[in-house]
């Protein structure tokens, strides 16, 4: 943190000095840039921590920019076993003190060392971490079908939510809550499904003739958006958790991948525009599109707007596909991340989920959009993909 | 604004009263008075001199219904009702170029044959899968397969088929006719295909 403030401070300086009058102006892109991919992980020294635990920490923390160097090189030195349940301590090398030290019992090893990570990065960062939420993708055979799964955002503990060996398309979380809207076509039409985890009882909430697909949960639940064809075009509608009240939102010739903004007051699809793929906005009670600038970045698709507002990361397509992130506000062309699709925000807006791999072996990896350091997730049986952040 | 929301009820009324009654009073009055001709035009005290012509009857013309892309709405169609014959019309298969939902012209003799084939029997329905190649993103295809089958849906409305006979329904790219990651595989991928639907 300390170092970052030192690299942007020397920017400040050497722009100021070059040229006063447009200092103020170029510092902002420069901060921005550098907050896109570029900007330098943190560095910490991990000791002591061997097998499942350290395996644990190392996931858990690369994803949130953090990097692994010798103590020497580092800033913090976080120190500990795993053996009889996790105990760490976190001491920070500038400060010369301790600055968290906590033991850990009960739950699965694993479950203690991501709560141990979860209390590093509060510390460290200030900041919830996400070492202990949930993820639900979508696994499929080759030959099509699929099931919806559930598991922790590093892919261990997956459970099949659904067992209808059919087509599955698009699991979308309720938020703060066990529960999960998804495509089955397991009534030999695209519908759309709420599911109670914790109940386990499901039924259609979308079961119009056409495409029903897409499911996208308002962030105070209340609401559905979705892609119906039921008015002879794939189009965005909302309707209310349950179903009722629909209302269609965009009159466009080809809709896809709704997401809400985190205030509850536009949706973000991606369209068609004179043939071209464009993403847009719509205010969710209905009105006028806006298309949104993706300069530089072709054919996108599948935004996912961030948790705090600030980002809308999504999918383009040049050849092959490419995880974007872009300032929401459009005041900046989008960076283009790391070859994937599929992106979704975890609640942290800084660590992405996405799919990636060659077709028909997806995989699902997991980005830190700041740092541009990505993992693997843990594997679940098939091809992985649509991965959706529980948040 | 209490004044104002009890005035506005009234304003109305009269508004209306006034409108039909002024109509009714302005018809009345013209009574054609005797001897003199009435200048409507067809009226039956023309002179008699005039020449009486043959009358014109207009050429039939034929009805349009414009088919707007992406404006009929789905129909509903049980499949559970139906049993699905895949053979009949398995060789009019309709394949479509890149990121495409425009049924090309070479397609219209396919067009032609299933619309002929929906006509001969009217009991049948019909089911148009729409698929896509790889290259695109899940959601996108999902949404871009449904927009092919909807295009050939109204590609068989323009040869008289009834939208309401055609059942839709898109696979996006979860099935491929052709497994291979390469242009000759994706050629064959990118289509829509045509089960006939025979009710059980």
């Amino acid at each position: 943190m300390k170092k970052l403030i030192l690299n942007l401070l020397t920017i400040t300086l050497a722009t100021a000095a070059l040229d006063l009058c447009h200092a103020q102006n170029e510092i902002q892109i420069q901060q921005q840039i550098k907050v896109l991919g570029t900007t330098p992980p943190i560095p910490v020294a991990l000791d002591g921590f061997t097998g499942e635990a350290a395996e644990v920490l190392k996931f858990d923390l690369y994803v949130q920019g953090f990097s692994f160097v010798t103590p020497d090189a580092a800033q913090y030195l976080i120190h500990g076993s795993g053996a009889g349940g996790v105990t760490g301590s976190v001491t920070d090398k500038f400060a010369n003190k301790m600055i968290l030290s906590r033991s850990y019992n009960g739950a699965s090893l694993r479950r203690q060392a991501h709560a141990f990570a979860d209390d590093i990065v509060q510390t460290i960062q200030n900041k919830k971490g996400i070492g202990q939420t949930k993820i639900a993708f979508k696994s499929q055979a080759p030959g099509g079908n699929g099931e919806i799964y559930v598991a922790d955002f590093d892919g261990y503990g997956a459970q099949p939510v659904t067992s209808d060996a059919t087509i599955v398309a698009r699991p979308a979380w309720v938020p703060g809550r066990l529960a999960l809207y998804y495509t089955s076509y397991a009534r030999g039409n695209p519908d759309i499904f709420y599911h109670s985890l914790s109940s386990g009882q499901r039924r259609v909430v979308a079961g119009y003739s056409g495409l029903n697909t897409s499911a996208a949960v308002s962030p105070d639940g209340a609401k559905v958006a979705m892609i119906l064809s039921k008015a002879g075009s794939p189009n965005v509608w909302v309707c209310n958790a349950d179903g009722t009240n629909l209302k269609r939102l965009t009159t466009g010739i080809e809709d896809s991948s709704p997401c809400w903004s985190p205030n509850g007051d536009w949706i973000c699809f991606a369209t068609k525009k004179a043939e071209r793929r464009r993403l847009a906005k719509v205010p969710t009670g209905g009105g006028e599109v806006q298309y949104l600038n993706t300069t530089g970045a072709a054919n996108p698709t599948e935004p996912d707007w961030s948790p705090d507002g600030k980002w809308i990361a999504f999918t383009r397509m040049a050849g092959d596909f490419d995880i974007c992130v872009m300032p929401a506000d459009g005041s900046l062309a989008p960076t283009a991340l790391v070859a994937g699709q599929n992106p979704s925000w975890a609640p942290n807006s800084r660590t992405l989920i996405f799919n990636r791999g060659s077709a028909g072996r997806q995989m699902l990896s997991v980005l830190d959009v700041f740092t541009k350091q990505y993992k693997d997730c843990h594997r679940a049986t098939g091809s992985n993909s649509q991965p959706a952040w529980a948040r | 604004m209490n004044m104002n929301k009890m005035i506005f009820p009234l304003v109305v009324a009269l508004a209306a009263t006034l409108a039909s009654t002024g109509c009714k009073k302005g018809f009345t009055k013209v009574t054609p008075l005797p001897g003199e001709y009435a200048h409507t035009p067809g009226g039956d005290q023309q002179p008699p001199t005039l020449p009486a012509s043959q009358p014109m009857v207009p050429e039939p013309m034929p009805t349009t219904t414009p088919i707007a892309p992406g404006t009929t709405p789905t129909a509903e169609i049980d499949l559970n009702n139906y049993n699905q014959d895949r053979a009949a019309l398995a060789a009019y298969t309709v394949h479509f170029k890149f990121d495409s939902a425009v049924v090309q012209d070479k397609e219209q003799a396919n067009i032609t044959s299933v619309g002929q084939a929906l006509t001969a029997d009217a009991n049948a329905k019909l089911l148009i899968e729409g698929h896509c190649d790889e290259r695109g993103t899940e959601e996108y295809n999902r949404a871009l397969g449904e927009r092919r089958a909807l295009a050939l849906r109204e590609a068989l409305q323009k040869n008289g088929i009834d939208a309401m006979r055609i059942k839709t329904i898109s696979y996006g790219k979860d099935k491929p006719a052709d497994p291979g990651h390469d242009e000759a595989a994706w050629a064959k991928n990118r289509r829509g295909e045509f089960i006939l639907l025979h009710p059980k």
